[in-house]
């Protein structure tokens, strides 16, 4: 690990001139993502401003729905009454993902910045343009069974990893953050991960110094809600497809699939199809989708998980 | 108390000292010296922390993760490193009554917390219920993981008393049970690569039924 100096923020609005003041600075909260990527020099901050003690780890009623600090740990907000209650398929998508001891110490603002588990993009000797942009991609044409199949470039085709982020989607949270210059602005999280493009090394519309602050998550949609997640062991595995859905008894709702794409992959115009069956909805969900050869089983596999929850849903 | 630096001064005072070492007997200190000045000393940053009940102010380089802090300055060998990436529970010790993973965290991140690693949990004339429940049902082989999984298997019941619920948990909203496939869910970030997983789950169903 490189080495780098350390300070621990007063408030968000100092952690965020911090980062913005300093060449080559991160924030750090639980650190699980980040400490991990030091270690093997993918990430190389040459200063650390710790926000884990910016009081910002409470859940509060907000509106119709729930503000979520963005230093709630991720069991303490899968386990919070009001998230099993009226938000369940939130409380399944952390659940299904990690280890009890990630999750204890891993941070929702920071499980929102996870990066791909991309095996290219963590073997430093391989070129990787989200790495090293401008490198090249080791992954098109290399092994790729669990990358992306739609929103991806012929710059990158990794995934976004992470389960919260699936549920937040189908629930449209919204991301609040406070700037270097202290203003706040609310990000719709279908809008918070970009596509790759030619930058892949960009993975959020997050400016440089922005900080998270909250989760915002609207009046609960009720319903029966789902996190379905397929996976090569039955625990602490990251996910080959996953489906967050809410489906209404008149066989409406919403749903979002997660390790297929860059980001949560949600299509309002899928939505529209629930009624209609799975194949409706996976067929419109990926209709521009590019699998690779290894990853082609990705769209069956997402219809048949959609088809289980839609048969849970019934019964 | 103070840190002792044993292995500190075993470490990188010894590789230090031997550089030094080659450096006079070949007529080149001077040339050392300067390139050991124009490259910046590792940051380093002043923590206290209490272990085991005991307070500790400790000065570290601010890379030390928790997990060689306990083990490299406290000479808390139980904890152990694995993978020192967080996916072997290996290094698993409690801060403020949660399990964590000690290699996937800074020392200087825990400021004023409380961690007690397997040294605190019992001793061998006073064994934790859970050590005494992993001897009776022969919870390990090499014993190397050991003391990841009886820390994390101390939490995971605390846990589970709390309410918290599971991947495997099928009402969310109900009591959490300590049942054997809530176990080992809860357990999945702890591997054995001598396979005693059955051993451990009837270790903790026995601390289970108290």
């Amino acid at each position: 690990m490189r080495s780098f100096t350390y300070e621990r923020a007063a408030t968000p609005a100092d952690a965020a001139r911090a980062v913005a003041s300093h060449p080559n600075a991160k924030f750090i909260a639980g650190g699980t993502n980040l400490l991990d990527l030091m270690k093997l020099e993918i990430e190389t901050p040459a200063h650390l401003i710790d926000v884990g003690q910016l009081g910002l780890d409470r859940i509060e009623k907000a509106g119709d729905g729930i503000r979520i600090g963005t230093l709630v740990s991720n069991t303490a907000l899968s386990a919070h009454e009001r998230v099993r209650e009226d938000y369940p398929v939130l409380t399944r998508a952390i659940q299904a993902g990690a280890s009890g001891q990630l999750r204890n110490k891993a941070t929702t603002g920071g499980n929102l910045l996870q990066r791909t588990r991309c095996i290219y993009f963590y073997d430093t000797n391989m070129p990787c343009n989200k790495r090293a942009p401008g490198s090249g991609c080791a992954a098109i044409g290399g092994i790729s069974r669990q990358l992306g199949v739609i929103g991806t470039s012929d710059a990158c085709i990794a995934t976004y990893p992470g389960d919260m982020a699936v549920a937040m989607r189908v629930l449209d949270a919204a991301v609040e953050t406070i700037r270097p210059d202290g203003t706040m602005r609310s990000i719709p999280i279908a809008d918070f991960h970009r596509l790759w493009g030619d930058t892949p090394h960009i993975e959020t519309v997050l400016e440089p110094g922005e900080l998270i602050t909250h989760v915002y998550l609207p009046k609960p949609l009720g319903g029966k809600q789902f996190y379905a997640k397929v996976r090569d062991r039955r625990s602490y595995a990251f996910a080959l497809v996953s489906v967050a859905a809410v489906i209404q008894p008149d066989g409406t709702g919403w749903v979002a699939f997660g390790g297929v794409a860059p980001k949560p992959w949600r299509v309002p115009e899928a939505d529209a199809m629930l009624p209609h069956g799975a194949k409706a909805v996976v067929d419109r969900a990926f209709a521009d989708a590019r699998p690779t050869e290894d990853n082609a089983f990705k769209i069956p596999l997402a219809r048949r998980t959609l088809a289980g929850v839609l048969a849970d849903a019934k019964a | 108390m103070q840190d002792k630096g044993i292995f500190n001064l075993s470490r990188r005072g010894m590789l230090a000292g031997s550089a030094a070492s080659v450096a006079v007997s070949q007529g080149t200190i001077a040339s050392a010296q300067a390139s050991q000045a124009s490259s910046s000393p590792p940051a380093r940053m002043a923590v206290n922390l209490t272990v085991n009940g005991k307070p500790h102010r400790l000065e570290l380089d601010t890379r030390m993760t928790l997990l060689d802090t306990l083990r490299e300055h406290l000479q808390l060998t139980g904890s152990k490193k694995g993978c020192d990436h967080g996916q072997c529970g290996a290094c698993t010790v409690m801060v403020n009554g949660e399990r964590v993973n000690s290699c996937l965290s800074l020392a200087v991140m825990h400021e004023g917390d409380e961690v007690t690693t397997i040294e605190g949990l019992g001793s061998p004339d006073d064994l934790h219920p859970m050590q005494a429940a992993f001897v009776k049902h022969d919870g390990y082989q090499c014993g190397y993981c050991t003391p990841g999984q009886i820390c994390s298997a101390v939490a995971t019941l605390e846990e589970i008393r709390k309410g918290i619920p599971s991947h495997v948990t099928e009402i969310l909203t109900g009591r959490m049970r300590p049942t054997n496939m809530e176990m080992r869910e809860r357990m999945s970030g702890n591997i054995c690569r001598c396979g005693a997983y059955s051993n451990i789950v009837d270790a903790m169903t026995d601390v289970a039924r108290g």
